[in-house]
């Protein structure tokens, strides 16, 4: 996060040790930007999905503050995507975009209106009425987004979303986010374990060791939006990739010690 | 009827020879009964023979099929009661943690107890027999509707609960809109096999009962043909409760395909899985 930009959350000093006894962050400080792209980097394990399940307040926290600033999130301003598309088999991509808004208490016609806006912006216009069951791994990733934009949240957290998607699925699904986030300008908080995946996407790379989780390097990626397939071969790309990779490197050993 | 079959029955080749494939097989079993009991004249008396026994149903059709209306009400109502009830359990059930913990060995008890054991005292305590009745079948129903249903209540996707808790919906919300949902193709398999339930234990009470009278199903009537040595009317009056249990069992099937072939696995067509 840049100086002097307002932040949207600040976690300081988290920490979260599980029933099980497994102590899955420790020590946790970081100050997310409103506007930002974060990507959370690193290994299996280091408590990646545990800060954002904080973040989303799903999980608390044993230790430790999560701050608000410019007031506490409500129900509608924050958007979840899972690495599964989590969809409702039985509903409609229609129904499942507009599941938000209904639980809002938005009429259901205004619901269904927006839904279709939205699915028409993740270009699934012609699927409105299709069902999870009848569409692709990354079609149900971008209803799965889709769901997550509707209420139009401050703040887009997403689990691995791509992790199991083919690698030209994958790319698309890249660049439709960035022009997404380029448009509505809302927060992502990214969580991946790909190293050039989190310097494509990201504006700054947060990366993380585990046992326990701690995170161990904040990079800035100083590289201007939109980024296209001409970023990702430049020199300035490969560059950013490595010193992303020593960084997660570093964060392995220190784990090993 | 070809092969392929037309698209309007939404048969495939292979829905045809499952329909076709049982079918030859049991007229080929009732042409041989037939044969046997005309070539050994086996006298009707001990073992009638399928055309024999046609042709009592047709003739005794008025007093069968009056019989067979009183067992068809018992099973209805007893099957509709043990979905009602059993499915409003289960809802309790998944609210409370506490009741479920308290009432599910009750439940068990009930389903584990022979029915013929309980029949009798059944039948003693309450005066209305068709009640009496309506209870056994429905004691023998409700178990599977209710145990499946609290499965099912209980299989919902961790993330997608997570994803109401984020939306923060309501308990009625994560109710109506996620777990009754999600329970819908376990409640329909319970069904499925308390639709067969309810007869068999419509068709138990009443054995117990042996009631005569006008009120009198099916079961009555086997027992009656039985005194009386009319045995191709016995058989009559068995074929009426398979063909009845056939029905139900279709029934519920189809009812339960038409609810779930848009989303669920168990309800693809065939075609559509290749
Ligand atoms: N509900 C839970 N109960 C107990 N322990 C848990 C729970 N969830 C996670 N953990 C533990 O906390 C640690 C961090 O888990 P977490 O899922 O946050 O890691 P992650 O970085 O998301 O890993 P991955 O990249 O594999 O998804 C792990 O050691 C895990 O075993
Ligand atoms: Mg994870």
């Amino acid at each position: 996060m840049q100086a002097g930009e307002p932040s949207l959350v600040t976690l300081s000093g988290v920490a979260k040790r599980y029933l099980t006894g497994t102590l899955a962050l420790r020590d946790v400080s970081l100050a997310i930007g409103a506007g930002e792209f974060l990507a959370l980097l690193g290994p299996s394990g280091c408590g990646k999905s545990t800060l954002l399940r904080m973040i989303a307040g799903l999980t608390v926290p044993s230790q430790g503050r999560i701050a608000w600033p410019g007031g506490p999130p409500g129900a509608r301003d924050i958007g979840f995507v899972f690495q599964e598309p989590t969809l409702m088999p039985w509903a409609t991509a229609l129904a499942n975009v507009a599941l938000p808004l209904e639980l809002a208490g938005i009429p259901r016609r205004e619901a269904e209106a927006r839904a279709a806006e939205m699915l028409a912006r993740v270009e699934l216009k012609s699927f409105e009425r299709a069902y999870p069951r009848a569409l692709s791994g990354g079609m149900r990733m971008r209803v799965s987004i889709a769901r997550a934009l509707v209420t139009k949240p401050r703040l887009l957290l997403m689990d691995e979303p791509f992790a199991a998607l083919d690698e030209i699925t994958r790319f698309r699904l890249n660049n439709d986010l960035l022009d997404l986030w380029q448009a509505a300008r809302f927060t992502v908080v990214f969580v991946t374990h790909s190293v050039f995946e989190s310097v494509y996407l990201a504006r700054r790379i947060a990366v993380m060791a585990a046992r326990p989780g701690r995170i161990t390097a904040d990079l800035a990626i100083e590289e201007p939006y939109p980024r296209g397939e001409v970023f990702r071969t430049s020199a300035a790309y490969a560059a950013h990739c490595r010193e992303v990779s020593l960084a997660l490197e570093a964060a392995m050993a220190a784990r090993a010690a | 009827m070809t092969e392929e079959g037309p698209p309007r029955l939404g048969l495939t080749a292979e829905g045809w020879t499952r329909l076709l494939a049982p079918l030859a097989i049991g007229l080929a079993v009732l042409g041989l009964w037939e044969g046997i009991t005309r070539w050994k004249g086996i006298p009707p008396y001990v073992l009638p023979g399928p055309v024999l026994i046609a042709e009592t149903l047709v003739r005794d059709w008025a007093p069968l099929s009056a019989s067979l209306l009183v067992t068809l009400k018992i099973t209805a109502l007893a099957l509709l009661v043990a979905a009602a009830l059993g499915l409003m359990l289960a809802v309790l059930f998944a609210q409370s943690r506490v009741v479920e913990l308290s009432l599910f060995p009750y439940a068990v008890i009930l389903q584990v107890t022979p029915i013929v054991a309980i029949a009798p005292l059944i039948i003693i305590w309450v005066d209305d027999i068709t009640l009496s009745l309506l209870i056994c079948a429905w004691i023998v129903a409700f178990f599977p509707i209710l145990s499946n249903t609290t499965v099912g209540l209980n299989s919902t996707d961790h993330n997608l609960l997570d994803l109401f808790r984020l939306y923060r919906a309501s308990r009625w919300q994560v109710l109506w809109r996620l777990r009754l949902p999600t329970a819908m193709p376990f409640f329909l398999a319970g069904l499925r096999i308390s639709g067969g339930l309810a007869l068999i234990g419509a068709i138990v009470a009443e054995f117990v009962a042996g009631t005569g009278g006008n009120a009198s199903g099916l079961a009555y009537r086997i027992l009656e043909a039985g005194f009386q040595l009319q045995i191709p009317r016995m058989f009559a009056a068995l074929v009426l409760v398979s063909a009845t249990g056939i029905a139900i069992f279709l029934m519920l099937s189809l009812i339960s395909h038409l609810l779930l072939r848009r989303w669920h696995e168990s309800a693809l067509g065939r075609g559509e899985r290749r």
